[in-house]
């Protein structure tokens, strides 16, 4: 178990060094000179030699990469058109996307696991067809056409809620079921076939032949074991609803990191693309290694692998 | 799926016939009710991709302003946009364009994928181990993100779209066909053809890569559909293909800002895409029921 979590914390060194890399990369991948993008057009020569010297294009790459990495955390870097420092406008966006997020893996967490199990214990009836129809629909549907369908039915068909922004409990209800929703097919497919084979085990048949209520097998036998699975695919949602998260914040006007980004590339903020897309990705690699670790913790039959 | 002996009996029909995994998938295909319909929703998809241009009732590009954002009528069925262009001839013009992407994009993916994934699972060793944590990096990026950062670089318009989609699918692509390459690799006709002297480069390509496809295409189906998911995200963010060219996504997007005065225009796109999306997915599984090695080799 300890070296499972050694092997897999250990991993996150060459990870993070090659998500860094590739993000401070973005900017040299681009066809044409940094420095005369970051002038933008009609900049002189002055001006573009000003900004290689500002932006210390002239060093050599590691170096620019290391200041680029202490750039991100000391708030130094800022962002090419508003001048300020990126590291304090992106702090109140990741908090938005993030409760953004939360609110629908609670949504599509409940929802999909009370469908899987649903279809699970009333497999092939009229409940399991319409739980899976769901599901397959649900996995097939664009988050923003979604969003834009709720938007038509509470905000303008019903105005009952607000069709963006963020003020006050009712603005993230739509945000949030339409992150959320998709993700609850997901999940839902998933419970349903780890319910359906923890149903099918010894163990639960032998409980049924002790007589002890069905009810209670289904849920404190059942369940339990079934969850296991359920639980990392729920984690690795979050990668899932991070990349929602950029159409969902778009469609509602949600302030959040991807929407953040997206304007970013309008205005051609090279810098704001960077590190944003540093930022969820780690955020994204951490999520993950959590739900690996968390896998193991659950499991016991992990643990020494 | 069958019973245990309804696959029985298949497999006794079979040694009658001569033996075709072509016809094995499709007999298999055939019983599956949501891969047939998912079939057919395809083959529909790819007919109007290909000959779209021809049936469409109006020009799909031309504005006719004295007939903007009409809603639906016997003249325009599923109405006009904001340019008095008819959105029925806009949907189907849609179709070509995310088609063209997305087959392009998948074959991309695939191709790249079966090659990395074919070294890192037959070579092994050092290699495999750099390979895949090489695809950890790239598997470190939300999906969406990954494909804004490169349309970002590149710019927008078709190929890179198609660059964008690539680069993100391709690490699943090759840990899948990895994993299929290792599977096959101890299989003894493997052993046989090294013992006879067979190049590294002859065995993977005639007896390792065949025998390791089917997860691969099952993956590419699945894997049209999350392209042409990603190519209407990418249209609604504003970066997707060039204007006026008609895109599922762009359209939704213009959408957005008349969803109190023309709702018509924010459904049908929409109804569009999820429909080809789900027909891919249908396939998807249809395709890995019926190629499903535990039933395969009974």
């Amino acid at each position: 178990m300890r070296s499972f979590i050694i092997k897999r914390l250990l991993l996150l060194i060459p990870i993070f060094f090659g998500v860094s890399v590739l993000c401070f990369l973005i900017l040299y991948f681009i066809p044409g000179v940094p420095a005369k993008i970051i002038a933008g057009e009609g900049a002189t020569k002055e001006d573009i030699e000003n900004i290689r010297v500002v932006f210390g294009l002239d060093k050599p790459l590691y170096v620019q990469y290391l200041r680029f990495l202490r750039g991100i955390f000391t708030g130094e870097l800022r962002s090419i058109k508003s001048g300020e420092s990126i590291l304090k406008e992106i702090a109140p966006r990741y908090v938005g996307t993030i409760q953004l997020a939360f609110s629908s893996i609670i949504i599509s967490s409940t929802l999909g696991i009370l469908l899987g199990v649903l279809a699970a214990v009333y497999k092939n009836s009229w409940i399991d067809n319409l739980a899976m129809a769901f599901a397959l629909i649900g996995a097939s549907t664009p988050v923003f056409w979604l969003g834009l369908l709720l938007i038509l039915v509470f905000a303008v068909y019903l105005k009952v809620l607000p069709s963006g922004g963020r003020e006050g409990f009712k603005s993230i209800i739509l945000p949030a079921l339409t992150l959320g929703l998709p993700s609850s097919a997901i999940v839902a497919r998933l419970t349903r076939a780890s319910m359906l084979d923890a149903l099918s085990q010894d163990y639960i048949r032998t409980a049924l032949a002790y007589g002890i209520p069905k009810r209670k097998v289904i849920f404190k036998y059942a369940l339990k074991n079934a969850l296991i699975p359920v639980v990392t695919v729920i984690g690795l949602q979050f990668g899932f609803l991070l990349s929602g998260a950029v159409l969902t914040e778009s469609v509602f006007g949600w302030p959040g990191v991807g929407r953040y980004i997206v304007d970013a590339v309008f205005s051609r903020d090279y810098v704001v693309i960077e590190v944003g897309i540093l930022i969820t990705a780690m955020t994204f690699v951490l999520v993950n290694t959590s739900v690996d670790l968390l896998y193991a913790v659950l499991d016991p039959r992990l643990r020494k692998g | 799926m069958g019973s245990v002996t309804t696959i029985m009996d298949e497999n006794k029909n079979e040694k009658l016939e001569r033996y075709s995994t072509l016809r094995v998938v499709l007999r298999r295909m055939k019983r599956n009710k949501g891969g047939i319909a998912g079939l057919i929703v395809v083959l529909i998809y790819f007919v109007i991709a290909v000959i779209g241009l021809w049936i469409v009732p109006y020009h799909p590009d031309e504005p006719d302003f004295e007939s903007a954002l009409m809603p639906p009528n016997p003249k325009h069925p599923f109405g006009t946009d904001l340019f008095g262009r008819d959105v029925l001839s806009r949907v189907i013009a849609g179709a070509r364009t995310s088609f063209t992407i997305s087959i392009f994009a998948v074959a991309l993916t695939v191709f790249i994928g079966l090659v990395i994934g074919t070294i890192a699972g037959y070579v092994g060793g050092w290699v495999d181990e750099v390979l895949m944590r090489f695809l950890d990096i790239f598997m470190a990026f939300p999906e969406i993100l990954l494909a804004i950062a490169i349309v970002a670089i590149l710019g927008p318009g078709k190929i890179n779209i198609v660059i964008a989609i690539a680069v993100f699918s391709f690490p699943s692509f090759a840990r899948i066909t990895r994993a299929s390459v290792i599977s096959v690799k101890s299989n003894d006709y493997v052993e046989a053809a090294k013992a006879i002297g067979e190049s590294d480069m002859s065995i993977m390509l005639r007896y390792i890569l065949p025998n390791a496809l089917s997860p691969v295409v099952v993956q590419a189906t699945l894997r049209m559909g999350t392209a042409i998911l990603t190519i209407s995200s990418l249209g609604f963010l504003g970066l997707g293909v060039k204007a006026p060219e008609a895109e599922w996504g762009t359209e939704l997007a213009m959408a957005r800002s008349y969803l109190e005065s023309a709702p018509w225009l924010s459904i049908f796109p929409g109804i569009a895409i999820v429909l080809v999306v789900l027909g891919f997915n249908f396939l998807g599984d249809a395709l890995n029921d019926a190629l499903n090695p535990r039933l395969k080799d009974r």
